[in-house]
């Protein structure tokens, strides 16, 4: 299962911890907002992307696992009777 | 000539062009002024196909064949995205709970007509699709979504909601109506959902997805109001009749909002794929010559003026100039117009509907518009383009909603297509046009964090 960082750009205020925590992975725009490379984690990177998913002072640094494809998820869903 | 906003409704009889192409279908009897009645629009179209009675199990059944047949149908949906309405109504349908229907008249498209159109004209076609949406998912409920600025819709939308409960329908989705506000991204998906949920009217970060969690926490189908609308007729006619007209790729007709130097600007109902140039002329042509076309809207593209006579009106072909149909909007430029000017104007009216909620889009919007004014006002520093470049891609996709996007593919194609007017004002700084009063309408409303918070219902 892949793990990929993304960032909730709502509650993003740029205080630039992630860019400092998991460099490899996330530079700072002009603006001190994160770009963040979307590819996959390496293994050994995923702690480290936890890691500053967990400092992050507003919680706006996600470690997400790929989700399962939408068809799969909506059938989960299904009413009963 | 500011002939947009309000823009006069005003050729809504069908002409002999669209007759002769089967069409209108959505607009078929409409009035000059006016929403037709129960009554008028049941003569016009026939009822309401039946339910398929009573019984859970009948109703599962119904609702399944209206989706495949919608499926059949081909229908994208009407709202931009261009989005197959059935994919959507089956996750709807799949999602854990009682399901809601919102549909989406809240058009904060400033060139756009058409939703507020369907709702001043058309109220029951509306309302029919919405209640077979509604059947589709398996939804008790159904809230159209109108803006605050469409007060004859909301008015004539409303009525026709009394007209119903008067008249003793059996149907049983109960009908609402919500207005929201004007501003260009409150009918976003998301914004919508927050804003029915009693927040404010701005986009929230997905997921969850409004098919999963939406209004109330419930799985919620939301529907452009012509997308619903042809659901009705789809219902009534079957999927092979809707795909009469149009390309396969795009089946059906569609509602275009043709503003401009025109002798007839308004709302016309056209089959996919059918020339732009056939739709000028339907309008009473032009009366000047044309500098380009906006195609899309404001998270459009421009199509250079001299090229607008090969153009036909369906994604598939609009996707070569770089364009897509967007919710119908067609804005001609008159020769009168600077563009460069107006793309300055433009890109600071859609920094100012950024909702500041993400920091690439307030920032990225804000510089961008900067950019592209001091080009337009000659005083731009070398390397402005790179500038601009480098802008667009720390701007677009990065923000919780498509605003920042559009914005960025708005102006990255104005500067393309009116490259030689902006290196003429990059030099020579304004133009004698540039005072001109914009041609393109850009509504004022404050997106302010009071006003925009919808009451809870």
């Amino acid at each position: 299962m892949n793990h990929r960082a993304r960032v909730n750009p709502i509650a993003c205020e740029a205080h630039g911890m992630c860019a400092e925590l998991l460099p490899e992975r996330i530079t700072l725009d002009e603006w001190g907002y994160p770009i963040i490379d979307g590819a996959p984690l390496e293994n050994r990177q995923v702690e480290h992307a936890i890691r500053a998913a967990r400092a992050c002072p507003t919680f706006a640094l996600l470690v997400e696992r790929d989700r399962a494809p939408a068809p799969a998820r909506a059938r989960r869903g299904e009413r009963r009777s | 000539m500011n002939t947009l906003y309000p823009m006069p409704a005003e050729p809504l009889t069908p002409t002999a062009y669209q007759r002769a192409l089967g069409l209108p279908r959505l607009l078929a009897g409409i009035r000059a002024h006016g929403a037709l009645s129960l009554e008028d629009h049941v003569a016009i179209h026939g009822p309401l196909p039946a339910s398929g009675g009573r019984g859970r199990r009948r109703a599962r059944e119904r609702a399944s064949m209206l989706v495949e047949q919608i499926e059949r149908s081909g229908l994208l949906g009407h709202g931009g995205a261009a989005f197959p309405t059935a994919t959507k109504m089956r996750a709807v349908a799949g999602a854990r709970g009682r399901a809601i229907v919102v549909v989406n008249a809240a058009e904060g498209e400033p060139a756009s007509r058409k939703d507020r159109t369907l709702l001043e004209t058309l109220p029951h076609l509306v309302l029919d699709g919405g209640i077979l949406a509604a059947e589709a998912v398996g939804a008790d409920e159904v809230i159209v979504c109108a803006c605050e600025s469409a007060d004859i819709g909301i008015e004539s939308v409303t009525r026709a909601i009394e007209e119903r409960a008067a008249a003793g329908s059996e149907r049983s989705p109960s009908l609402h109506v919500a207005t929201v506000p004007a501003n260009y991204v409150a009918g976003q998906e998301s914004a919508l959902v927050s804003y029915l949920n009693g927040g404010l009217a701005k986009p929230t970060f997905t997921p969850p997805m409004p098919f999963e969690q939406g209004v109330r926490r419930r799985p919620t189908l939301i529907n452009n109001a012509e997308t619903v609308a042809h659901v009705a007729l789809i219902a009534r006619h079957g999927a092979s009749w809707f795909r009469q007209l149009g390309p396969p790729s795009q089946p059906g007709s569609m509602l275009v909002t043709l503003s401009g130097p025109l002798a007839h600007p308004g709302v016309y109902e056209i089959e996919h794929g059918s020339s732009l140039s056939s739709l000028i002329q339907a309008a009473g042509g032009t009366t000047t010559r044309v500098r380009g076309a906006l195609v899309g809207g404001y998270a459009g593209a421009w199509v250079d003026g001299d090229l607008l006579s090969g153009v036909a009106l369906s994604n598939e072909h609009l996707v070569a100039h770089g364009a897509s149909l967007g919710a119908g909007v067609v804005l001609l430029l008159s020769e009168h117009a600077c563009p460069a000017a107006e793309t300055g104007r433009l890109a600071r009216w859609l920094a100012s509907q950024s909702t500041r909620q993400c920091g690439p889009c307030v920032h990225g919007l804000d510089a961008l518009a900067m950019t592209v004014q001091e080009i337009a006002g000659g005083i731009a520093q070398a390397g402005a383009g790179q500038r601009i470049e480098r802008l667009a891609s720390l701007t677009a996709r990065r923000g919780a909603c498509g605003h920042p996007d559009g914005a960025v593919k708005l102006i990255l194609s104005a500067l393309e297509t009116f490259e030689a007017e902006f290196a003429d004002h990059a030099q020579h700084g304004p133009c004698d046009s540039c005072a001109r009063p914009p041609e393109m309408p850009m509504p004022h409303r404050a997106v302010s964090q009071d006003a925009s918070r919808g009451a809870r219902r």
